[in-house]
């Protein structure tokens, strides 16, 4: 006797535990095998680039911040570097000193928030969540000890930093970097090399290195393939070109190469952050900038390494006090399109850790 | 001669012989329960406190000092919600599945022995009794999911059949170990046999029949049946109310009765010194507990192909030559000292795990010899 | 990377969350117990002075939504008069940009967070009401003056040392610190 089987479609909608967000997936299933993906996203769409054409150029840093809402201090930064490349503004040093800072806290934050939310899909129920909470909540004490808000910080302006740092800030950040190697050598005892992680993840939804470049990938999913590719590097910004540091590179392309290149990443951060405090001048925080910029008529695309990838902002101006086009790319829409390839012929577990593997806000991939 | 035994005795003399009869088992069935119920309420207690902790955070504590009175609102919150039951599920299997989940977690009480003559009914064949009624949880589970009307449920459903079923067999094999050695099946006589505890004599056997017991119950890392971040709850998605309130509860009484178990066949059950010996069952059921919750709260699950690879595969075998040593050990060691089988049997262990764990590789999501 | 296949890997990390448990919880027991908030904070609400403001208008042209209506009429002394200031803080985003663009210093954040209304009309909050009081003190944000003389904020990194830290107990409740307004 024959037995048929046939497949079913699982709708994983957006209301679910593990989407990180409201997203959308239409899974076809042969038994436990995924044979087919269909993400539908939209439903955190604002119209932010929209929104964008209306708003002065101050006035649009506060929209960058609920982009990637996890990692805001990046958006603002590329949003003004962007900027201040198409109307040709010189930044201080002492600001330039104060956004490397920021940034890279908040690379380290958002990579404590992705490794915490991968675990917490493969079922650790939130204990590495919270443990590495612990330590994102010190330093979301530091940025409401700078700029007065915990997730939404419009810090960054045209020009340079809004203000300057309160005194206690640089003894506390200092404790923070010193203490921070021991946090990260606990979670390695914690996860790297416990055996049930091990057999989840390594081996498993490999993206191989050409498929990674040829679908634009950016960020960990990019580095993880074996492709070393680091816009720090590569094209830098800022002043980037004045720190030490190395850029961690996996080989296989698996969930565990992601998993680890991130908390490597974690580490090179509290590399740059030593070397930065040790080097930071006096000085002014902003340059002046007139309320109302006008930049002259062109185009620009800022980019920069945010922690989920490429950050990039391109901008057209006709000289009035408001962009003629704003639009965002966000680096883990792109990133997405990889799962396709990544998840087919696995199982429904391995696409839930996939997409966790991802590390996707949905904020900047429905703006 | 149990404690009921003797009551049913004493009655039989002033009373007529069938209320001498019924008198006795509704006693003893009173009280049993209201202990097990009450150790189950501790029980949900005592793993919210203690996962918070793990945690670095506090658990509940705002009702009642500490937090005791938290699994009663929990309970009476279940008892006054809806009862929602979807249109088009099959409605007698739908009601009839949380039933069958949650009995036979009851009626393995019967056997545990809580003192020295203090049990329900001396079974002489307490351990096959044991393991039959285990096992008809999974098939009220498969109910539940199947009969839901619900992808997620149907899932889970067939995951849950695929993972009791692995796990009776290593489970089995290593409880026969202990039988082996102890030369009964009845419960009294393994715990009264135990000069040594059996954790000492028979390490690995331990550790299987450990392994064995926390996929049976459903805990991490076997929990995939109600793996809350893939299939959202699994089996017991669509139900709401008193049946959700018998899913829950079961969950914990079959943790507090496979701990009993635990307690009874390696740690040498009630017997200890200088008091009464239902404090010492329950502080062993209790720190029995502490390792499952430990477990839970810091190791991801397995996905349900891995699961069965390590049953089938790891499991399975080593209980097998596990039951050859031992049946070897009683045959010649066992009239000289016993502390020489403890040595030999630690040895043994440790060479045997090393070795097998030796020959899997984990990678590409396969864990296979 | 070695691996160790024998289950070292697993004990290894359940010796790790075991030693957690003789660390004390980080759990602050709100609303028993509130943390001194950030000299900065940007509050969910604005605080309005009266006697310094000229009716210009620069906060309400700043704010991207657009969320500040002003109408004034021209005064005696060839000034603007304040007739009506209403901020929707519904709508608001609490971002800051009007606060920075005031030049005469007679528009603060608030510091309290805990604002919320049954109402969305009661959230319009009008002239009478933005002005300071017992229950409406500003923060520091973009005020250096204030902010030099609001306490220090309350840091999880220096969570085991008395001053200006979270010293918590072990279980139950700690004594009150902080200001709750």
């Amino acid at each position: 006797m024959a037995i048929k089987t046939e497949s079913f479609i699982l709708n994983m909608g957006p209301q679910h535990p593990s989407t990180h967000g409201v997203f959308r997936m239409r899974v076809t299933l042969d038994g436990e095998v995924v044979v087919d993906v269909e993400p539908v996203i939209g439903y955190l769409h604002r119209g932010i680039e929209k929104l964008g054409e209306t708003r002065t150029y101050t006035q649009i840093i506060p929209l960058t911040d609920r982009l990637d809402y996890v990692a805001s201090m990046t958006n603002n930064f590329a949003y003004v570097l962007a900027v201040e490349k198409l109307a040709g503004i010189e930044v201080p040093e002492r600001a330039e000193y104060l956004r490397i800072i920021m940034a890279e806290t908040m690379r380290i934050a958002s990579h404590l928030m992705a490794v915490g939310f991968f675990l917490n899909d493969l079922g650790a129920l939130m204990t590495p969540v919270l443990y590495m909470w612990r330590e994102r909540e010190k330093l979301l004490d530091l940025y409401e000890m700078v700029c007065g808000q915990r997730l939404t910080y419009n810090y960054m302006r045209i020009g340079g930093v809004s203000q300057d740092v309160p005194e206690e800030f640089l003894p506390a950040l200092k404790k923070f970097v010193a203490e921070m190697p021991g946090f990260i050598d606990e979670y390695d005892q914690l996860l790297s090399q416990n055996e049930v992680l091990l057999a989840r993840t390594k081996g498993v939804c490999i993206l191989p290195r050409d498929t990674a470049i040829n679908t634009a990938a950016s960020g960990p999913v990019l580095r993880a393939s074996g492709v070393k590719w680091d816009l720090r590097k590569a094209d830098p910004y800022s002043i980037y070109d004045r720190f030490d540091f190395d850029v961690p590179v996996g080989s296989v392309g698996d969930n565990y190469d992601r998993y680890w290149v991130r908390m490597q990443e974690m580490r090179q951060s509290v590399r740059i952050l030593e070397q930065a405090i040790a080097q930071l001048p006096e000085g002014e925080v902003c340059a002046k900038v007139p309320q109302l910029l006008r930049p002259p008529v062109g185009e620009v695309y800022g980019h920069i390494e945010a922690p989920k990838g490429e950050l990039g902002f391109y901008l057209v101006s006709d000289n009035s006090i408001a962009p003629y086009r704003f639009h965002i790319r966000p680096p883990t829409l792109i990133n997405l399109t990889a799962l396709k390839d990544m998840v087919i012929g696995w199982k429904v577990a391995d696409l839930i850790i996939t997409f966790g593997s991802i590390d996707v806000c949905l904020g900047e991939i429905d703006r | 001669m149990t404690l009921l035994e003797q009551f049913r005795l004493w009655l039989g003399g002033i009373w007529p012989e069938w209320a001498a009869y019924i008198v006795p088992a509704i006693v003893g069935i009173v009280v049993v329960l209201g202990f097990v119920l009450t150790l189950v309420i501790v029980f949900i207690w005592y793993e919210r406190r203690l996962m918070g902790r793990f945690q670095i955070r506090l658990g509940p504590n705002r009702l009642g000092p500490e937090g005791i009175f938290q699994p009663i609102a929990t309970a009476v919150k279940i008892l006054l919600k809806e009862d929602i039951v979807p249109a088009k599920s099959d409605k007698v299997i739908h009601w009839l599945a949380p039933v069958i989940v949650f009995v036979p977690v009851l009626m393995i009480f019967a056997v545990v022995p809580f003192g020295e003559r203090a049990i329900l009914t001396d079974l002489n064949v307490g351990v096959v009794y044991v393991v039959a009624i285990s096992s008809i949880s999974a098939v009220g589970i498969y109910m539940a999911g199947w009969a839901s009307n619900n992808k997620y449920a149907l899932i889970s459903a067939l995951r849950a059949v695929a993972q009791m079923v692995s796990y009776e067999l290593p489970m089995v094999l290593a409880i026969l170990g202990v039988v082996l050695m102890s030369g009964s099946l009845s419960m009294t006589q393994i715990v009264a046999s135990q000069k040594i505890p059996f954790l000492l004599l028979q390490p690995l056997g331990f550790v299987i029949f450990f392994l064995g017991t926390v996929a049976e119950i459903n805990r991490s890392p076997f929990d995939l049946l109600e793996a809350d971040s893939e299939i959202v709850a699994g089996y017991h998605i669509e139900y709401s109310g008193m049946k959700f309130a018998m899913f829950y509860l079961g969950e914990y009484g079959h943790a507090l009765a496979y701990s009993c178990i635990i307690a009874t066949l390696f740690l040498s059950g009630w017997q200890g010194p200088l008091s009464p010996p239902i404090i010492w069952l329950v502080i062993k059921v209790m720190a029995v507990f502490f390792v499952i919750v430990w477990m839970r709260s810091t190791l991801p699950r397995l996905r349900v192909d891995q699961l069965m690879a390590f049953a089938w595969k790891g499991l399975l075998p080593m209980a097998i030559i596990n039951l050859f040593i031992v049946a070897a050990e009683v045959l010649w060691l066992s009239e000289i000292m016993p502390w020489l089988m403890v040595a030999v049997n630690f040895v043994f262990a440790g060479v045997l795990v090393l070795l097998w764990s030796k020959l899997f590789t984990l990678g590409g999501g396969r864990v296979e010899v | 990377m070695k691996f160790e296949r024998y289950g070292i890997g697993v004990a290894k990390g359940m010796a790790v969350t075991f030693k957690h448990l003789f660390r004390p919880p980080i759990t602050v027991q709100y609303p028993e117990e509130k943390l001194i908030v950030s000299r900065r904070i940007r509050g969910n609400e604005l605080v309005w002075y009266p006697d310094r403001c000229t009716g210009c208008a620069t906060c309400a042209k700043s704010c991207p939504q657009g969320n500040i209506e002003i109408v004034t009429h021209v005064g005696s002394e060839n000034n603007y008069v304040v007739d009506k200031f209403e901020v929707d803080t519904g709508r608001c985003m609490f971002c800051g940009l009007c606060v920075e663009a005031c030049p005469f210093d007679a528009l603060a954040m608030g510091i309290s967070y805990e604002r919320a209304q049954h109402r969305r009309k009661q959230l319009v909050l009008s002239k009478e009401e933005l002005q300071l009081s017992d229950v409406r003190q500003p923060s520091g944000y973009a005020r250096p003056r204030i902010e030099a003389s609001l306490p220090k904020q309350s840091l999880l990194i220096y969570w085991d040392k008395e001053d200006g830290g979270q010293k918590l107990s072990w279980l139950g409740l700690s004594k009150k610190r902080g200001r709750g307004v």
